[in-house]
């Protein structure tokens, strides 16, 4: 028979310790912090809003417009207004909708936070060396982990969804940035130093400009991340398309779970295609400078 | 050195690893580069090296790599901070400027020419030129005007909107001298700038630096591994290793007497004969103003000279050892500058002439080269005692 492994240290004290002050939190806090969090619901709601207002033929033109100027590929804005009929043919283009809303906002603000992030850690071995396992930890632990401090905090909705999507979804970006800046050639560096650029024209002028490429990298890790993250969260109350498949469970409804999982397989496809195309771009002008000739 | 220095470095120590200042001290009494490295862990760069930099000229710091001749070339614009020691550029420490006065120095008074170029990959021709300019506050409109001339400087006319990656080596490098020229600094550092080119866009490039330096005289520190080009360009050179440096001098002493069996190494295979000046070569004469006579009943020659050379008007007649002993005539001698190399007066002799008479810049004779001085001094390893640069010529003269 096996042996049980024995019990070393009592870790109920410490499993009480962590749940009583998270409680603490709550009781004493919890209202402050959704009162704190409210203009970034209003802004979510704001951009679902709009999304929701134009007209579906307004939003698909204007999606493959975007595809288009990114790749300068009718083929890629072609295929991309495809997926968008498909999706509301499907019967998800309301759903689709917030999910979007839901991304566009988990992901600018992962960029807005990663980037100047990412920046600090090309600066500082030390802070690099802090940062990168925590980021490790961010990415590893099991994302459900997320959820339940979120909900208790803000209870369950676009909000918790939101910050639980931004801490899986945001470290691609810190770490490419950190990659791009530290991988540029260190003579260019050297010879910008030498003609007196201050720190910050380094950054401005070099590092990020031949980062770029790289950032655009993470930037679309980030999107494909926070999309799956966007689905899971459907969970807690985000609404979306998430929230379909999460129906088909529970309702054993094959068809409905298939479907929605083919709208975000679509999703998932147009914005991979046009942040890389977006990305591919910047390398480009990087090497051949094409777009300036 | 006639000029004065415009760049000074003095006992410059720079140990790389954690906490340098621990081991400088047993450096400084001694402890050899190997040994520190076995020891500590810690790689000494740079081993108290001083040296002058003379203004207007160009000064070769050779090496081979791992040598330290990078790692000095960027103590001088401080990219690399020296452990010890002190630098001064026009008199003034660089070494204790702070933030601001250190991008003012960098932003006019020195600028650098890298090996891979260090063209910014993003910009167009112009752009890179002009990069110095900008970041340093000068309005667009200057700043373009003065890149365009640089441009037109270097004879990348017409490329101005090219990238980088559209030129080849050779002009990206024209590019790069052109951003360092842009400035106008005085001082121009230059790590191993033409050694990833090709060898005859290479020598292209040594040429056009040569005669742009010629117009511009500014003061250049031109680092190489290559022997060949640091005697083509470097008006004074200077030879490291292992951060010591070993020798210093003009072209013409690091070949002829060389400091150490290094340095005798590294100059073995050179082409004496395009690089020796005659000047350095020729020896002691005795120089009597007079008609050579035909009767050499009395006549000797110091111990330290090689043979009598009559002046007279046009006529310039040699008397050596070999004229008196064997009766001969007197033999006439041309008259060729002391900047001439030594290929340069083989023509002579192989067309007949016996001696040549080696004349100052202001044309005073100051020594001569027989042909067994000329042989010696393609093939012989040193030379010794009868070479006398340094002599002072009017020494000599007593019987004008």
């Amino acid at each position: 028979m096996a042996v049980n492994f024995p019990n070393i240290i009592d870790t109920r004290i410490l499993k009480n310790a962590i749940d009583n002050s998270f409680e603490w939190v709550v009781v004493n806090f919890g209202r402050d912090l959704e009162l704190a969090f409210l203009p970034l619901l209003k802004l979510i709601n704001a951009v679902e809003q709009a999304l929701l207002a134009t007209p579906w033929y307004a939003t698909v033109v204007i999606i493959m417009a975007i595809g288009y100027f990114t790749s300068r590929s009718l083929r890629l804005a072609g295929g991309v207004g495809v997926l968008m009929l498909l999706i509301g043919i499907g019967g998800m283009w309301d759903t689709s909708m917030t999910t979007i809303a839901l991304m566009i906002m988990a992901t600018s603000l992962s960029i807005l936070v990663g980037i100047p992030i990412g920046i600090g850690i090309s600066r500082s071995n030390r802070f690099q060396a802090i940062l990168l396992p925590i980021l490790d930890i961010m990415q590893t632990m099991p994302i459900f982990v997320y959820l339940i401090p979120f909900v208790m905090l803000l209870g369950p909705g676009k909000v918790p969804a939101l910050l639980a999507t931004m801490v899986f979804a945001v470290p691609p970006v810190i770490r490419l940035t950190n990659l791009g800046i530290r991988q540029v050639d260190s003579e260019i560096i050297e010879a910008v130093t030498s003609f007196g650029a201050t720190p910050r024209q380094k950054l401005l002028t070099v590092q990020l400009p031949l980062a770029m490429p790289t950032i655009m990298a993470g930037i679309n890790q980030t999107t494909m991340m926070a999309l799956s993250m966007v689905v899971i969260a459907s969970m807690i109350g985000a609404g979306g398309i998430g929230y379909q498949v999460l129906q088909g469970i529970q309702r054993l409804d094959v068809s409905l779970g298939l479907f929605g999982g083919l709208g975000i397989v679509f999703l998932a496809i147009i914005l991979d295609r046009i942040v890389q195309s977006q990305g591919r771009r910047m390398l480009q002008h990087l090497h051949t400078g094409e777009n300036k000739l | 050195m006639t000029n004065t220095a415009k760049i000074k470095i003095r006992n410059i120590y720079k140990i790389f690893g954690s906490q340098p200042e621990q081991h400088l001290q047993r450096v400084k009494s001694g402890l050899s580069k190997a040994d520190l490295l076995s020891q500590d862990g810690a790689v000494l760069g740079i081993n108290n090296v001083s040296l002058d930099i003379a203004a207007g000229k160009t000064s070769v710091i050779m090496g081979l790599s791992g040598s330290g001749k990078s790692t000095l070339i960027r103590h001088i614009n401080r990219i690399i901070e020296p452990t010890s020691g002190e630098i001064f550029v026009d008199g003034e420490n660089i070494l204790v400027f702070d933030e601001k006065r250190l991008l003012e120095f960098r932003r006019r008074q020195i600028s650098m020419v890298f090996q891979k170029f260090a063209l910014l990959p993003h910009k167009s021709v112009l752009d890179n030129v002009m990069y110095p300019l900008l970041i340093s506050g000068t309005n667009k409109k200057a700043a373009t005007d003065v890149a365009l001339r640089q441009i037109e400087l270097v004879g990348l006319d017409g490329f101005e909107k090219k990238f980088p990656f559209q030129l080849s080596g050779g002009m990206q490098q024209r590019v790069g001298l052109a951003r360092a020229l842009a400035t106008d600094a005085d001082i121009l550092l230059m790590d191993e700038a033409f050694s990833a080119l090709d060898p005859l866009i290479r020598n292209d490039m040594q040429l056009q630096l040569k005669e742009l330096q010629a117009r511009l005289n500014k003061t250049i520190v031109f680092i190489t591994h290559d022997l060949d080009e640091a005697l083509l360009l470097g008006d004074q050179i200077a030879i490291l290793k292992d951060g010591e440096l070993r020798q210093c001098g003009t072209r013409s002493s690091i070949l002829l007497s060389p400091a150490d069996d290094y340095v005798r190494r590294f100059v073995r295979d050179v082409n004496r004969a395009r690089v020796v000046d005659i000047g350095s070569v020729a020896e002691v004469c005795h120089i009597i103003d007079g008609e050579a006579p035909n009767n050499y009943g009395g006549l000797s020659i110091p111990d330290d000279t090689t043979a009598l050379l009559y002046i007279n008007g046009q006529s310039r007649y040699v008397i050596s050892r070999h004229h008196i002993q064997t009766g001969t005539k007197p033999s006439p001698a041309i008259m060729r500058s002391c900047n001439l190399m030594l290929e340069d007066i083989i023509t002579d002799f192989a067309a007949g002439a016996e001696y040549v008479a080696v004349t100052s810049e202001a044309g005073q004779i100051t020594g001569l080269i027989t042909q067994q001085c000329l042989l010696r001094s393609l093939v012989q390893k040193e030379l010794t005692a009868r070479h006398v640069p340094d002599r002072k010529w009017s020494e000599l003269l007593i019987h004008r």
